[in-house]
């Protein structure tokens, strides 16, 4: 009976969440984008129209979900700067660990400054 | 007896032709792309979302006005047209790599690469149109919905 490998260098552990994290984020972005695309393109149709469609992101539940895809965005680069480190500095790889701590504090620290102004705008009065 | 070590090319760098393989470049350029533009695409969409949700009333200063005020400055129409094709492009090539990793069936993988495709051209021509043939002041619409700059004079 071949036993499961132990200790593979990848299976299982920070590497492999972190790429499925990246893999979701980034085809998250990507349908975002494509929606996106298509109700800037109200401006060209009809100023009233848009401004209607804009209307629907103003409210509390949108405005969670703009939270989600700017939280999304933030993953998404800061661990994208983390592969491009393992890639081309020659000390990445030993330092991958310690890389991926460096993502997520900062990945708080600008949330903590982002949620705070978000939910002011859409929770705030008028 | 003398051993010689095979001389290794550095890793990544391109393949040399005519080694009898019908494979170019084009993955490593590929993968290239996806960090250059990444690294670009870090200034471009932070400053936008910044633009957009943080400063003033965030999402809730966003209307037609809005957006007439912005592309009214040649700056961020570059701007936006530099992040709809860098995004489009490294998105684009993202999903590509997601669909060759598990669409193993080659009819199921053509026909969504053939979608894939298909979304890339018509949001990257849509959103350019959009730009560049944008009127801040359209005439016939209420004056209450266009920016000031319309009506002023
Ligand atoms: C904000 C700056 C961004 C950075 C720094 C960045 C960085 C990266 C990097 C380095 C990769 C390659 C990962 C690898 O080869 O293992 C990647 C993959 C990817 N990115 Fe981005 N990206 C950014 C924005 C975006 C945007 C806006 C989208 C969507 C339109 C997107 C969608 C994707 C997708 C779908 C993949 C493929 C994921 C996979 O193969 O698992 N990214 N990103
Ligand atoms: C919830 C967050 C977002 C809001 C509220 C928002 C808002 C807007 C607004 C108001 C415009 C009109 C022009 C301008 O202001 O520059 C615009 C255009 C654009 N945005 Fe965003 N945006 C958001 C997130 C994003 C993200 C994450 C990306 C990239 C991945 C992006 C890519 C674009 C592009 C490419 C255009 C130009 C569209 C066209 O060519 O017609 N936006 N956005």
């Amino acid at each position: 009976m071949p036993e499961a490998p132990a200790g593979t260098l990848y299976r299982g552990r920070e590497g492999m969440w972190t790429w499925v994290a990246h893999r979701v984020t980034g085809f998250l972005i990507f349908f975002f984008l494509l929606v996106h695309v298509l109700d800037t393109s109200l401006v060209r149709v009809d100023p009233e129209a848009y401004n209607a469609v804009i209307g629907t992101y103003k409210n509390p539940i949108m405005g969670l979900g703009e939270a989600g895809l700017v939280a999304a965005i933030v993953f998404h680069a800061l661990n994208g700067v983390r592969v491009m480190l393992v890639d081309f500095w020659s000390k990445g790889t030993r330092y991958q660990r310690q890389l991926l701590w460096g993502v997520i504090v900062v990945f708080v620290i600008l949330m903590a400054g982002f949620l705070p102004v978000q939910l002011g705008h859409i929770f705030g009065g008028e | 007896m003398a051993t010689t070590s095979p001389t290794l090319a550095a890793p990544r760098s391109p393949r040399r032709s005519g080694r009898g393989t019908t494979r170019g470049n084009l993955e490593l350029y590929g993968w290239v792309f996806m960090r250059v533009s990444g690294a670009l695409l870090i200034v471009l969409v932070f400053t936008h979302l910044f633009m957009n949700l943080v400063v003033g009333d965030g999402v809730k200063a966003i209307d037609f006005g809005f957006v007439a005020g912005k592309w009214a400055d040649p700056v961020w129409q570059v701007w936006d047209l530099l992040i709809l094709w860098l995004a489009m492009i490294h998105g684009t090539n993202g999903m590509r790599t997601i669909i060759n990793d598990y669409a193993t069936r080659t009819g199921t993988r053509l026909t969504l690469t053939g979608l894939l495709y298909l979304a890339f051209t018509v949001i990257v021509v849509l959103g350019t149109l959009v730009i560049f043939t944008f009127d801040p002041c359209p005439p016939g619409a209420p004056a209450d919905v266009l920016a000031s700059f319309c009506t002023a004079g």
